[in-house]
Order: structure tokens, then C-alpha cells, then sequence
């Protein structure tokens, strides 16, 4: 009887517990939103923030915080992907191996301001780029990059090893073998995780703070030439992001809106993010059916 | 593959990622191409900003480049050290900072130019539940050397003093350490790192005490007196009121080019009479007194 | 030829790309032990001072005793702050852990490993934003204090890092044998003994990976840390007091000093301990997962 009570007494608490975490999440949730979704529109999101006075917009660090996940995604991806090839495919267990996987280890444990320092030493003055996009894609890289490695290791991995092995009878060499059937079968779980990655950076901060800066210039929409300064496009120029920008307000914002402001951008924030999340399963998903049903 | 092979092949990706760095490295600074002939203005200038001067260089550079349509005035934020290392390193063309240079360690101030834009005032701020009004210099290096625990001890309400300092490398604290406080070391209070946050807490922990420049006080924190004298503008221009600092930009050698018409640009009346008294500065042109790097004050 | 040309670059690629970790990793211990080095090398201060001062006088000038880089009240902030928001984190962690594996799977995948997820992806500075502005008017209003305090700290991370410990604690929970819960049943334990009796203490080399995983995430994060503690350099009496962190420690004066000085380097030697403790972590954690095949 007293093993009955406190086996159900102990359900009871498992239940609470996870009750709590959801309470968390969707107090979190309803809060940014309730206080944000009202701010968020069309000028919002496309006028550049003010200094001093109300009404400022995020137009400037919306299109930075896209514009920084896709530099660092054009860097870690394939070099992630072929590592990753490399690590499930090629590697044998060695003193090299070893050494990759704790390397791996030690980046993904690494603080992101600790990145960022070495951001700053090495992208953004032994370069001499200043405070610039392509050095917060860089420090971003660090930081996604053994994400991405362990993701596509993951996948490739995942897949069978009897299509690998009908593909060598066939005499294909294993460099062939993997691209044209080992990485289709693990394209959706290549994107899924790939996605979910794309959400971290896209709200990464502290290490950005003295790498891509904190401050944006004047942007000119309709100037495309890359080696413009003004052009939205020039990677060689300081980049203010949306998750920089709310801390930045919070500390030293002049502007009488900062609340407005800042509830606005974190309601951006993690609606980008959950965006990113629930498409990564669809398009996984939707991946995964195409080339299963064909 | 053997071990040779591997080693090599590390040894050549270490190579190719450094070639590849120094190689790309430095488009930043296209430097201060000016055409001497032409009157219209172009090239490039960067300009690295104290979080406290950043608003305003940041505007004045906008309406600069709306002007000058060919220049581009890059400005980046990252505060005072970070502007005074990247001018004497030469990485950017301007460094603003709250301080003048020879107070800060590590920096050969003496190849430094100094260009003062504006003046800023710095008031004791208390929380509005405060009933006091005014304080004596010997009272505030007394409640900052935490000799003075309680308000009552000068008149006030019977309550704890709350003591909130700025960060330890802030402009802002150093100003008020060195001329509200005459050099006295704080006791260990809250630190806080930015003004917004001091104004917030301020105006909610009651017997809260800090010092703000005067672009942030507002009605929901108090500004004290300072022997009878009250931190407002006039009272600042004629050295009556003696917390205040410059806001300096600071060039590598004499300005030249770009970066003289940039700060010749920052003098004029255009920025002096309108966007500097509208972020609450004084206008370095209107000052009746001057101050040097060691705090001797002449009048003009 | 053609073929076997293809299949040694390729390899040799993706070699390359594999070997680059390893050279990132390297440069970053490189360069932030150079720098963090030179405040015991160039500066001349001893280890003693650094880890054990408690003195903070970064600039102080020559005439009044010198400049003093104690760096323990910002150790002694990281570790209370981390080691708090562990203890709130880990049970409410494996709870919901054991709660996604065996007490309501379905409901666990559909619903549960969703919201985790989302946890975990929601950015830092949005959790610290969130705390300053509804955790610490809550703490000041209704407990006490100034509401920047240890307690605000370490709330907002042990949320942060509940994802962590839940999702490798699940981890190594769905990996045990069935047999073994099965064995349990059949001698007749409750739910409740067999979750504590068998399977917690058969997933104990997980569930250690999962909190210092935590642990070691709580200690390095920076803004969500800085936003809300209050960052007061003095050793803290209660939990209501601010407190100061290494990393809240680096993000706010490194903008501030100059490149060089003996405070600048003093910053890159805290951020020189940020990467120590990551590798006594990652220690931990192997050791711990050692321990666990032996099991």
C-alpha cells in the first residue's frame, strides 16, 4: 500500500514537473508576444531605429541578422557537410579522429563571448576589417560550425548501410557512393538540423558584440554594388543586429521608446525562431516524402 | 591515406586559411581620399564611438553624408578604450571618448590631437522620495566613501542610502570621481554599466543615490544641487557648476583630409546650435571656461 | 583514372575540412592564452594575487597604492550563479526526462520535446530582456532588495538551461535496455521503484553529462547574466545581493579600457578562465561517460 501511495504520488509529481516546463514556455510566449505583437509592422520592421527620438523602427538589424546568418551559413555548411562526410565516412579510429572529435567537443562547449573576444582579436584586428559583417560571420562560424559538423556526421550516418553497399558492388568508389546516394537519403535530416542551427545564430549576441559591432550605418536599399559602403550588401561594413540591438537599448538606449522597441524586436526574434523551427520539421518531413514516394 | 599525407594536408589547409586572411584583409580603410580640386567631398572615414557619444556623432555624421553624398562616415560603437586603441593603431580615423587620452593608461596621448565637440554636465541624481535638495561637496565624497549610511543623517528621511555607481572604466564615474568627489575612492556600491539602467534604478529603489549626465534626467529621478548650485547649462558655461567633462574626438596627429572636414563640420553652428543642445550637451563653442587634462580650469 | 582522381580529392577535402576544426581550436587556445598570459607575464602580477585578491583597483594610479587585479569575487559570482541554477535545473530536468520516457511518451514526443526545443531556441538576450523586466520588478516589489540580485541570476539561467539537461538526460534514459524495467516489473516494483531503483541510477553517466553540460553552459553565458545580477564587485551576503560574473565582468569593460593595459589584460585572463573551465568540464564529462560503459 505504501509503495502503491508513493508510486502514485510520484507520478503526480512527474506530471507537475512537466507542467512547469510548459507553463515556462508559454509564459515566455504569451509574454513577448502580448507585449510585442502590437509594435510589429510594416514601418517597423523596414525604418531605421532613432536615436534620441520616438518612433524608430529595426529596419537596419532585421536585415543584418538575415544577412549574418547567411554569410555564416555560406561559410560553416560546406565545410560542416564535408567534415561531417568525412567523420561518418572516411575515419578511422585514430590519433587524428580523436583529436577532431575533441576539438569539436571543446568549440561547442566554448562560452560565445569567449568566441567573441577571439573574434575580435584575430577577425576584427589582425585582419583590420573593424567591427564588420564579415567578422561577426566569422566568430559566428566558430560557433556553428560544430553544430553543423555533428548534424550532417548524424545524418550521413543514419543512413542504411545496405544502399552504401549496393552502391560499392556496383563499382561506384565511396566519394561517389556519398554523393549520389548516401546524401540524398540524408537531405532531411541534413535540413532539419541545419534550420534548427540557423535559429541559434540568428539570435546570437554576446558574440557579435565586438565583431560585428554595435551600430549601423545609414543603409541605401537600392544600391546593390557589394563594394559600396552604403550598399546593404558590403560585407566590410559594422552590422548592428536585432538580438545586439535589444541589449544596447536596454543599456544605453537615449530613444523614450525603449520598451516599445525592445518588446517589438524580442517578439521578432522569436518569431523568426520559431518560424525557423516548425519549418525545419515540415520541409524535413516533406523531403523525406518525396523521396521516399518516388 | 598515411600519417605523412594527413600532417601535410593539416599542414596546407593551416597555410591556405592564412593566405587567405592577410589576403582579404584591410579594404576598411580606403582612408581619407580627398580631391583637393573639386569641392564636392568623397571617400571614406571611420569614426569609433563611447556608448555616450554615439547618438550624437551618429546623427551629425548622417546629415554630414547627406551633404556630402560621396562620402561615407562609417561610425562604430564600442566605447571609449576601444576608440582611443584603434586611433593610435591607425585602424580608424577618429576615436571619441568621454576622457581626455592622457587619463588613460596605456595610451601615448601626446600623438593624439584633441578636438573637443561639447561639454557635458553630470548631476547627482537621488530618488524622488529623497527630500533632499541640495548636498555640500563634503556630504557627497561622505555618502560615496560610505561614511553617511542613512539619509537622516543630513535631514533627510530615515532610510538606508542605496549607493549606485557606474562601471569602473565609465567616463561618467571618473568625471564625477574626479570633480564631485575630488579624487575620493568610492565604497563598493551597486555597479551598473550603462546610464539607462541607473536611471531605472534610481527612480525605483527608494534612498537610491547615483550621478547621471544630464541627457538622461527626467521627472522620474531628482537632481541634487551642488553647494547651492544648480547643474543646468548656464551654471556649466560660466564654471559655476564644476562637474562636467569634454567629449573629445580624438584624430592621430593634426586631422587632415576627410576626417578635418568631418570635425570642422562637428564645430559649426549647424551641429553646435541645433543637435547638441537637443541631446541635453553645451556647446564646446559657447564655453566661457576652459579645462585642461590635469582639471586646472582658465577662464576664457 | 578519372574515377580514382575524384574519390583521393575528395577524401583529401573533406579531410581538410575535418583538420580545420582542429586548427580553430587551437588558434582560440593560442590567442586567448597569449593574451590571458600577459597580465601574469608582461604585467608582472602573481597567480595568487589574480585567483585569490579580492582587491579590484584596475587603474588605480601609482600615488595611492597601486593597481590591484583580484579576480575572485568574479570567479566566486560565476561559480554561485552557476551552481545555483544547476541545483534549481537538474531535478525539474530529470523529472521532465523520466517524464517524456516513461511515465507519458506519447504526450512526451508530441508536446513536451516541442517546447523543449523552443526553449532552447529562444535567443539569450531575449531571456535576459525577460528577466529584467518582469523578473527583477517581481523580486524588488515582492521580496526585497533591489531586485538585480543573485536570485534574478540564477532563475534565468536555470530556464536557459533546462533544454540542455532535459534533452541528454532523455537521451540516455530511451538508450537503457528495455529488459532491465521489464526484469524490475516482473519483481514486482512500482513504477516509482523501478524509476528510482533501476533506471535513474543506470542512466547516472548520462544524467552527470547532462548537468555539467549545464553547468558549463550557465557559467559561460554572458548578456542574460549581465542584465539582471546587478554586477557588484563585493561578496554577497544573501541572495537578494547583486553579485558580479566573470563574463558580465568582460562584456562590460572591454569596451572601456585600452588594448594593452594591464585591465585589458586582466579581462582576457578571465576570458582565459571561461576556457579553462570549458576544458575541466569537457574532463568531467569524459570521465564521467568512462565510468559509465564500465557499468
Amino acid at each position: 500500500m505504501n509503495a502503491r501511495l508513493a508510486d502514485k504520488l510520484a507520478t503526480l509529481m512527474f506530471w507537475v514537473g512537466a507542467g512547469i516546463v510548459l507553463f515556462i514556455l508559454f509564459f515566455l510566449l504569451i509574454y513577448i508576444f502580448l507585449h510585442g505583437l502590437n509594435t510589429i509592422n510594416w514601418h517597423f520592421l523596414t525604418s531605421p531605429p532613432q536615436t534620441i527620438r520616438v518612433g524608430g523602427g529595426i529596419g537596419p538589424q532585421f536585415f543584418n541578422s538575415f544577412y549574418l546568418l547567411i554569410l555564416t551559413m555560406l561559410i560553416t555548411a560546406p565545410v560542416g557537410l564535408l567534415a561531417g562526410i568525412y567523420l561518418a565516412e572516411y575515419a578511422r579510429q585514430g590519433r587524428t579522429i580523436e583529436a577532431i572529435r575533441l576539438s569539436i567537443e571543446t568549440l561547442t562547449s566554448l562560452p560565445s563571448i569567449v568566441v567573441g573576444l577571439f573574434g575580435l582579436l584575430v577577425f576584427v584586428n589582425m585582419t583590420g576589417w573593424g567591427y564588420s559583417l564579415m567578422s561577426g560571420a566569422l566568430a559566428l562560424s566558430v560557433i556553428n560550425l560544430p553544430l553543423m559538423v555533428r548534424i550532417s556526421e548524424e545524418a550521413i550516418r543514419s543512413v542504411p548501410s545496405e544502399s552504401r553497399e549496393a552502391s560499392f558492388s556496383l563499382g561506384a568508389t565511396r566519394w561517389q557512393t556519398v554523393w549520389r546516394v548516401v546524401l540524398p537519403s540524408a537531405l532531411p535530416g541534413l535540413i532539419t538540423g541545419g534550420i534548427i542551427a540557423a535559429g541559434r545564430v540568428f539570435g546570437e549576441a554576446a558574440a557579435l558584440l565586438y565583431t560585428a559591432g554595435m551600430s549601423s550605418p545609414n543603409l541605401n536599399f537600392s544600391n546593390w554594388n557589394i563594394t559600396d559602403p552604403t550598399s546593404p550588401l558590403n560585407p566590410f561594413r559594422p552590422a548592428e543586429t536585432l538580438a545586439v540591438h535589444i541589449w544596447k537599448i536596454n543599456s544605453e538606449g537615449l530613444i523614450p521608446d525603449i520598451r516599445r522597441v525592445a518588446d517589438g524586436a524580442a517578439a521578432v526574434l522569436v518569431l523568426v525562431v520559431l518560424t525557423f523551427n516548425i519549418s525545419a520539421r515540415w520541409l524535413g518531413r516533406y523531403i523525406y516524402r518525396r523521396l521516399t514516394a518516388t | 591515406m598515411s600519417r605523412k599525407v594527413k600532417w601535410l594536408l593539416a599542414l596546407c589547409c593551416v597555410l591556405a586559411l592564412t593566405i587567405a586572411l592577410a589576403g582579404c584583409g584591410a579594404p576598411q580603410q580606403t582612408g581619407q581620399k580627398e580631391d583637393s580640386k573639386a569641392t564636392e567631398l568623397s571617400g571614406s572615414i571611420t569614426a569609433v564611438a563611447s556608448t555616450a557619444m554615439q547618438p550624437l556623432v551618429e546623427e551629425a555624421a548622417n546629415k554630414f553624408m547627406e551633404k556630402n553624398p560621396k562620402v561615407q562616415v562609417s561610425i562604430q560603437g564600442g566605447g571609449s578604450g576601444t576608440g582611443l586603441t584603434q586611433v593610435s593603431q591607425g585602424a580608424a580615423n577618429i576615436g571619441n571618448s568621454d576622457i581626455f587620452a592622457e587619463e588613460k593608461e596605456g595610451i601615448n596621448a601626446t600623438q593624439l590631437a584633441d578636438t573637443k565637440v561639447c561639454v557635458v554636465g553630470m548631476a547627482t541624481v537621488v530618488n524622488p522620495g529623497v527630500t533632499v535638495d541640495n548636498v555640500t561637496k563634503q556630504q557627497l565624497i561622505d555618502i560615496f566613501t560610505g561614511k553617511i549610511t542613512n539619509w537622516k543623517q543630513f535631514g533627510g528621511p530615515d532610510q538606508k542610502i542605496v549607493l549606485i555607481n557606474r562601471a569602473k572604466g565609465s567616463g561618467t564615474r571618473a568625471t564625477f570621481k574626479k570633480f564631485a568627489l575630488d579624487g575620493k575612492e568610492e565604497a563598493v556600491g551597486m555597479e551598473i554599466d550603462s546610464s539607462g539602467q541607473v536611471k531605472k534604478i534610481v527612480a525605483e529603489t527608494p534612498g537610491a543615490i547615483s550621478y547621471l549626465a544630464l541627457s538622461y534626467i527626467d521627472k522620474s529621478i531628482k537632481a541634487l544641487k551642488l553647494e547651492g548650485v544648480e547643474p543646468a547649462g548656464e551654471n556649466i558655461v560660466n564654471g559655476k557648476y564644476p562637474v562636467w567633462a569634454y567629449q573629445h574626438m580624438y584624430t592621430k596627429g593634426e586631422p587632415a583630409g576627410l576626417a578635418k572636414e568631418f570635425l570642422q563640420y562637428m564645430l559649426s553652428d549647424e551641429v553646435q546650435n541645433t543637435l547638441v543642445p537637443e541631446m541635453d550637451y553645451i556647446p564646446s563653442t559657447k564655453m566661457k571656461v576652459e579645462r585642461d587634462a590635469q582639471g586646472k580650469v582658465t577662464q576664457l | 583514372m578519372h574515377k580514382k582522381y575524384v574519390e583521393i580529392s575528395g577524401r583529401m577535402i573533406s579531410f581538410t575540412c575535418a583538420a580545420l576544426v582542429i586548427f580553430l581550436t587551437v588558434a582560440i587556445v593560442y590567442f586567448i592564452s597569449v593574451k590571458g598570459f600577459s597580465t601574469f607575464i608582461v604585467n608582472g602580477v602573481s597567480l595568487k594575487e589574480f585567483f585569490l585578491g579580492t582587491e579590484w583597483w584596475p587603474d588605480r594610479p601609482i600615488e595611492q597604492g597601486g593597481p590591484k587585479v583580484g579576480a575572485a569575487p568574479f570567479i566566486l559570482g560565476s561559480l554561485i550563479v552557476s551552481l545555483l541554477a544547476v541545483f534549481v535545473s537538474t531535478p525539474l530536468s530529470i523529472i521532465v526526462a523520466v517524464f517524456m520516457t516513461e511515465i507519458a511518451p506519447g504526450w512526451g514526443q508530441r508536446i513536451i520535446q516541442p517546447a523543449i526545443e523552443l526553449l532552447a531556441g529562444i535567443p539569450s538576450v531575449v531571456y535576459g530582456y525577460i528577466g529584467l523586466s518582469v523578473l527583477v520588478p517581481l523580486i524588488r516589489n515582492q521580496i526585497g532588495g533591489n531586485g538585480f540580485s543573485i536570485l534574478a541570476g540564477f532563475l534565468v539561467l536555470s530556464v536557459m538551461i533546462l533544454p540542455t539537461i532535459i534533452s541528454v538526460s532523455t537521451d540516455s534514459l530511451r538508450a537503457l535496455p528495455g529488459q532491465w524495467k521489464e526484469a524490475a516489473f516482473a519483481l514486482g516494483s512500482t513504477r516509482w521503484q523501478t524509476i528510482r531503483l533501476v533506471l535513474i541510477p543506470a542512466a547516472r553517466s548520462g544524467l552527470i553529462t547532462g548537468i555539467v553540460l549545464g553547468l558549463s553552459r550557465a557559467f559561460g553565458e554572458a548578456l542574460a547574466v549581465q542584465m539582471v545580477i546587478g554586477n557588484t564587485r563585493r561578496i554577497p551576503t544573501s541572495i537578494l545581493d547583486p553579485i558580479i560574473t566573470l563574463t558580465s565582468a568582460i562584456t562590460m569593460d572591454m569596451g572601456y579600457t585600452i588594448t594593452g593595459s594591464l585591465w585589458n589584460n586582466s579581462l582576457w585572463s578571465m576570458a582565459m578562465i571561461l576556457l579553462l573551465m570549458s576544458f575541466f568540464f569537457i574532463l568531467i564529462i569524459r570521465f564521467a561517460s568512462k565510468r559509465g560503459v564500465v557499468h
